[in-house]
């Protein structure tokens, strides 16, 4: 065990925690760039699979903070990283949660909600852009992301018909 | 009381449930949506707080969701601490995010354990990285999803677009990013409604 890479962790999560607007689908990219790029915790093909399986599992999508505590530093890693994206957003959302609702009408309220909405779009299509640029390593692959993206667009099949759907073909023809 | 819950949309204030959950009762509501999100938190999330155990009217959760997701951090445990500060304070917000968190993290924890048992399989390396390719298009689909309702608003289109430029082609830290390009938009915004 390790204790400065455990404080490292811890660190670098906390402050994301604060940024992730729009969610932990939004963080990817930044996850990405500190994770992989900065810290050389995880190679890409690391980053992959625990986009995989934490995509697979139950539960929300934060879980590939848990992964990456875990290949970093074990079941501690994994607790400190989780508590670590979870703890700051959650003091702030239970310190506002309290007087939010006095503003319910403010303007300023309106703005701060109308203009946060475009940056959350293009960080979460900026995530689906890393994504793919790190994911999609085959012609196979390329075609599963862009039929699941056509798929969700026009059908309403449940997103895990669509992983299994990914799995099966996956595992035919080891993509 | 609890069946009287169909709340008019006139209601702006409409009162918590008539018998406020217990702690117990959080942890274990949101222990099973934790179990059951695959794919998305938030519809079962719903599910169990406006359908099957009434603790929010549909309006009440339509705002618990767009305060959790207007703040920063898992749009879900957001979701968990609001309804648990609301029915118990901070034990209830505890009791609620716990019980959320706990499945899921020893599940994916096990999963990853396993698949790193398995990771010589060629045929599991693939099914891995063909659920990777489907979950990326599941969030390029989530992005063009939320990016509808900005068709038509010139400014927002270009806001969106710039943040697109910054992370994904220019690599700019968020940090830095965020801290130009909130404050710009939410000044647009503000000028707009004016």
């Amino acid at each position: 065990m390790s204790l400065p890479l455990l404080a490292d962790l811890a660190q670098q999560f906390a402050l994301l925690s604060f940024l992730a607007i729009g969610g932990v689908n939004a963080l990817l990219p930044e996850i990405h760039r500190r994770v992989v790029e900065s810290a050389h915790w995880l190679t890409d093909t690391d980053f992959a699979q625990a986009f995989a399986i934490a995509q697979a599992a139950p539960g929300p999508n934060l879980l590939i903070v848990s992964l990456i505590g875990w290949k970093v530093q074990g079941f501690l890693g994994a607790l400190v990283a989780t508590i670590a994206i979870c703890a700051p957003s959650s003091a702030l959302t239970f310190a506002v949660a309290h007087v939010w609702d006095r503003f319910r009408d403010a303007p300023l309220r309106r703005a701060i909600q109308h203009g946060l909405a475009p940056v959350t779009v293009g960080l979460v299509l900026a995530s689906g852009f890393i994504l793919a640029r790190t994911v999609d390593q085959s012609v196979i692959a390329v075609g599963l992301t862009v039929a699941t993206v056509v798929a969700v667009l026009t059908t309403r099949l449940h997103p895990l018909w669509l992983l299994a759907a990914g799995a099966a073909v996956g595992a035919l023809v080891a993509v | 009381m609890a069946d009287d819950n169909i709340v008019s949309a006139t209601d702006a204030a409409p009162g918590p449930a008539a018998v406020p959950p217990s702690r117990r009762a959080l942890f274990l509501g949101f222990l099973i949506v934790g179990m059951q999100g695959f794919g998305g938190v938030l519809p079962f999330a719903r599910r169990m707080l406006v359908e099957q155990r009434r603790w929010l009217s549909e309006r009440e959760f339509i705002e618990v969701l767009s305060l959790s997701q207007f703040l920063p951090g898992p749009n879900i445990v957001n979701v968990s601490i609001i309804v648990g500060s609301r029915f118990r304070g901070l034990s209830g917000s505890l009791a609620a995010s716990l019980g959320l968190m706990l499945m899921p993290f020893l599940i994916v924890l096990a999963l990853a354990a396993t698949y790193a048992q398995f990771a010589a399989i060629e045929a599991v390396r693939g099914a891995t990285n063909g659920v990777s390719a489907a979950a990326t298009g599941l969030v390029i689909a989530v992005g063009i999803k939320m990016a509808r309702p900005l068709k038509g608003v010139a400014w927002q289109i270009a806001m969106a677009a710039l943040t697109f430029v910054a992370i994904a082609l220019l690599r700019i830290p968020l940090l830095w990013a965020l801290a130009v390009l909130a404050p710009v938009s939410i000044a647009i915004a503000w000028r707009m409604q004016r």
